[in-house]
């Protein structure tokens, strides 16, 4: 148990943050140049905490294995953030906004950390706005709001369906500032393969030049790791390709915790599965929640005829039609949280109401036609035309979701051939961000001093559920308002160091360790391709430790991991070789720590016989198909420790939750 | 939309590195769904090569939604191929016939050069963002409140439009010229366009523009072909508003 000292400060919990960055230590301005940090990941975290210590005058390197730093997957949120500025004056607040996300976690997430995240998201808003971030305004030139999940206040501030775009690139507009006055050097195309330890401390990285190849030691007092979240465990997710674990993964090897590994976000709302060649699914912005209303037809011959293309699903009538989340949830409706959404969607399907005409018969609508004909009369009336046309209704109807979510519809219209404007969209839950990551403290460092851990790389702010439009703010918050704080007061203690040595026992052991994983790869001379070995991967938890897991799900899952881990070390053909651009090699390198990763996930989730969040146990349901907490015997963060090659010997530490300021109950939508 | 299975055959620039020739390889690809998109053919091609023993074809791609800019492949002669308005990840094979044949080649232009195959080296991108591409503001929180300078909706707007830029180089690909003006000019745009970016106007398009040349992009002569390519839409209005701004600063420089 020593190990996990949250290092929570003490007092009230609205003075926590403000008394804590009162007493932390700082580095005098003239000390800085002396001290190196890296950075690995240039997403929302990590370009946000290397911009702000490079303004600081810390001497930064950054990674980031893209072309650019622009290009990190943050870059892909659609919706919005969140943050209590309450412009709506619609009884918003810091403390509905911290309270909104432990509910909306299931009461999984330490409430120090959450707390500070709602303190700070104003500043965030404000920051942004300084910066150049061109958010959606009102006619009045103030900034416009709309509603996310579990939220009952509309406090999420946007940029179309492209607000993680416009935030990513005002991170990296910050960013490419201090690389241009040489605060940053920015290594692109750049791989972290290993973390170096010297004396139990971070000490620097062994990263792979991903071009020429090269194995490249760098050191530093400090090392931040900010690479983003391990959906990609399940091949087919909303993730980029490239998103992976490896960083994190190797930090964990090194000694880090990983908490709650187990706790995925399945996002209601993406585009369904159409084939086997498919390499990744498409988010649809839980924004169109706003607007959009999710239903199954009420007859099972109506989605027969619709599955078999004899039916079209605006012949449906009105009554006919099954608005479950409306009809489970009045209270939130349609913006039920994610876990909540995705899991009423499979339980209609499972039922077999889906609509899709696919294997599984996976699908379900999200429907406009009511907001199009509401707006539309909306639109009209304010141009003065108080009996307007059907067709000037449906005009202006559909002019005015164009301008809402334009990109989105046009997204959608690309990949699937049909115009959401006339028939409503198809939608089903796949994997889209992940709880869990690295275990860390307060101060967002790990169980090595000296690592830190920022965004959705770490496990610390969302419990077992996220709630929309609050990844973005919590990369954000990390990276500008918290880490220079907490890493300035953890590098005081360093300012007599001196410059790191790339020299040592440790750093030789390291890129010894990186070399033969290469070689070995190389070398293996297998048969079956890496991807063959992910997607297999993928199908595995996606059946077994996806939406609905069990005891016997998760023990099949680690059988079947485990003997395909031993089958890809045999088997895997990596063509290529070690000293040039290599696609294939880098991908082998990924899928070998997704497919650990993977076992711990299953371990994990096994461990927790409860459902709360997105972790769903079937054993662990009330009557009505809602999720049964164990908050006796479960109320923990679960941080696991490596122990050697054998993943199942992994040792569980836990973390106990204390809620002294927010009642702990049954969460309820209804 | 039931999908249709089609058969192409590929003709793909393959280029060792950025220091040996490279010249058109010739593939054949069978059933390939037409609800797959571009890249995935090209990973059922790699996969296919892979099995064959034989080096698959190396491309830049990530998000696979159009978003993050990264896949830059010339199809057919044109940026991102036949279809206007998305990017190569976002390119259906709907869109191509049974039996077709499709060339794929890298961006081409002087100041992005071929690292390997279909795929180019973009960082002059990021070191004309480091000349000017920001406002110097530090990320202290500290600034004044988000609604205190009200922004009038259409300038809000026309500045969003500029800064949905994805920095792909698609414009720099179409152009005769290899101007990277489309992307300057939306960079240049959206800051010139808030309030919040004027105070550094004149020093920004001067920076801007000047780490443009020394990377060897061409100038613009009104063709417009980036425009049409573009696949977020970035208007040529852009490339005028930079050079009025252009031209503002340089006859009030100092």
């Amino acid at each position: 148990m020593s190990k996990l000292d949250a290092k929570i400060p003490a007092g009230n919990i609205s003075d926590k943050w403000t008394d804590h960055k009162d007493h932390l230590k700082l580095v005098a301005p003239n000390n800085r140049p002396k001290i190196d940090i890296i950075v690995v990941g240039t997403g929302l975290a990590g370009a946000a905490a290397a911009a702000s210590l490079g303004e600081m005058g810390y001497n930064v390197k950054a990674f980031c294995f893209q072309d650019s730093p622009r290009r990190a997957h943050s870059i892909a949120a659609q919706g919005g953030i969140n943050a209590a500025k309450n412009y709506q004056n619609d009884g918003d607040s810091v403390y509905r906004l911290f309270y909104d996300t432990i509910k909306g976690g299931d009461y999984r997430a330490r409430e120090a950390n959450v707390h500070r995240l709602a303190e700070v998201s104003g500043n965030i808003i404000d920051q942004c706005v300084a910066q150049g971030v061109p958010f959606a305004r009102e006619y009045g030139g103030l900034l416009d709001n709309r509603s996310f999940g579990g939220t009952q206040v509309q406090r999420t501030f946007y940029a179309a369906g492209q607000t993680g775009q416009q935030l990513l690139l005002g991170a990296y507009s910050a960013l490419s500032r201090q690389i241009g006055v040489g605060h940053v050097k920015m290594y692109n195309r750049h791989e972290m393969l290993d973390l170096v330890k010297v004396d139990g401390k971070a000490r620097g990285i062994i990263a792979r030049n991903l071009v020429t190849g090269e194995i490249e030691r760098h050191s530093a007092h400090a090392v931040i790791i900010a690479s983003g979240g391990y959906g990609n465990v399940y091949f087919l997710s909303t993730n980029a390709m490239g998103s992976n674990v490896t960083a994190a993964w190797k930090t964990h090897k090194r000694g880090a915790l990983f908490a709650n590994p187990c706790f995925v976000q399945i996002h209601p709302t993406c585009i369904p599965v159409h084939g086997t060649n498919q390499s990744k699914l498409t988010l649809m912005s839980e924004s169109l929640r706003n607007s959009g209303r999710i239903w199954v037809p009420k007859k099972k011959e109506d989605a027969e005829a619709i599955r078999a293309g004899k039916m079209k699903p605006t012949q449906i009538a009105e009554d006919d039609r099954d608005y479950f989340l409306e009809r489970r949830y009045p209270a939130f409706g349609n913006l039920v949280p994610r876990d909540v959404a995705s899991r009423a969607a499979k339980e209609r399907c499972d039922a077999g109401f889906g609509i899709e005409a696919n294997d599984t018969n996976e699908g379900v609508y999200l429907d406009f036609s009511s907001e199009i004909r509401s707006k539309g009369k909306q639109a009209a009336f304010g141009q003065g035309d108080h009996a307007p046309s059907d067709a000037k209704i449906l005009e202006l109807g559909k002019k005015w979701v164009e301008e809402k979510y334009g990109n989105l519809f046009q997204m959608y219209e690309k990949i699937t051939d049909e115009n959401p404007y006339e028939t409503p969209m198809k939608i089903y839950p796949a994997v889209h961000y992940t709880m869990g990551g690295v275990w860390v403290d307060y101060n967002l460092q790990s169980t090595i001093p000296g690592c830190f851990v920022a965004g959705e790389a770490n496990f610390s702010d969302h419990g077992a559920n996220r709630l929309g439009a609050s990844a973005l703010m919590q990369g954000l918050a990390d990276g500008y308002f918290v880490l220079p704080y907490t890493v300035s007061d953890y590098l005081a203690d360093e300012i007599r160091t001196g410059k790191i040595s790339t020299e040592s026992a440790e750093f030789e052991e390291a890129e010894q360790n990186v070399r033969n994983q290469i070689n070995t790869l190389l070398n293996n001379n297998g048969t079956k391709s890496v991807d063959s070995f992910h997607k297999r991967l993928g199908l595995i938890m996606w059946n077994k430790v996806g939406m609905g897991r069990s005891e016997q799900s998760l023990t099949e899952a680690i059988a079947e991991i485990e003997a395909l881990r031993a089958e890809f070390r045999k088997d895997v053909f990596v063509p290529g070789s070690a000293e040039e651009l290599n696609p294939e090699l880098e991908k082998a390198m990924r899928v070998a720590d997704l497919i650990e990763l993977g076992q711990l996930m299953a371990q994990d989730g096994l461990q927790r016989n409860e459902s709360c969040g997105g972790h769903f146990r079937e054993e662990y349901q009330d009557a009505e198909g809602e999720t049964l907490r164990d908050d006796e015997n479960f109320k923990f963060v679960g941080a696991w420790e490596y122990k050697g090659d054998d993943i199942r010997q992994e040792e569980l530490h836990k973390e106990a939750l204390n809620y002294e300021f927010i009642k702990i109950a049954a969460r309820n939508y209804k | 939309m039931a999908s249709k299975f089609i058969n192409i055959t590929l003709k793909i620039w393959r280029q060792k590195n950025g220091t040996t020739k490279g010249a058109l390889e010739t593939y054949g690809l069978n059933n390939v769904s037409t609800d797959s998109s571009f890249l995935e053919m090209l990973d059922q091609l790699n996969e296919q090569l892979i099995n064959e023993r034989k080096s698959p074809v190396a491309f830049d791609h990530d998000c696979r939604e159009g978003i993050c800019g990264m896949c830059s492949l010339y199809i057919n002669g044109r940026a991102h191929g036949p279809d206007t308005g998305v990017t190569t990840c976002q390119l259906h094979m709907r869109t191509f016939k049974d039996g077709e044949t499709i060339y794929v080649e890298p961006w081409r232009s002087r100041a992005f050069p071929v690292i390997k195959d279909l795929v180019v080296d973009r960082s002059a991108f990021d070191r004309i963002q480091q000349a000017g591409g920001f406002v110097s503001v530090n990320t202290s929180g500290r600034t004044i409140d988000a609604n205190a300078t009200p922004i009038p909706k259409a300038d809000a707007d026309k500045a969003f439009e500029a800064a949905a830029c994805i920095g792909c180089g698609a414009c720099v690909a179409s152009c005769k010229n290899g101007s990277a003006m489309l992307f300057v000019g939306a960079k240049v745009s959206q800051y010139a366009l808030l309030p919040q970016g004027k105070v550094e106007a004149q020093q920004r398009v001067l920076n801007m523009v000047r780490q443009m040349d020394e990377e060897g992009f061409g100038n613009c002569t009104n063709t417009g072909a980036c425009e049409v390519e573009c696949p977020k839409g970035i208007s040529i209005e852009n490339i005028a508003r930079m050079n009025r701004e252009y031209l503002k600063a340089i006859v009030t420089e100092d």
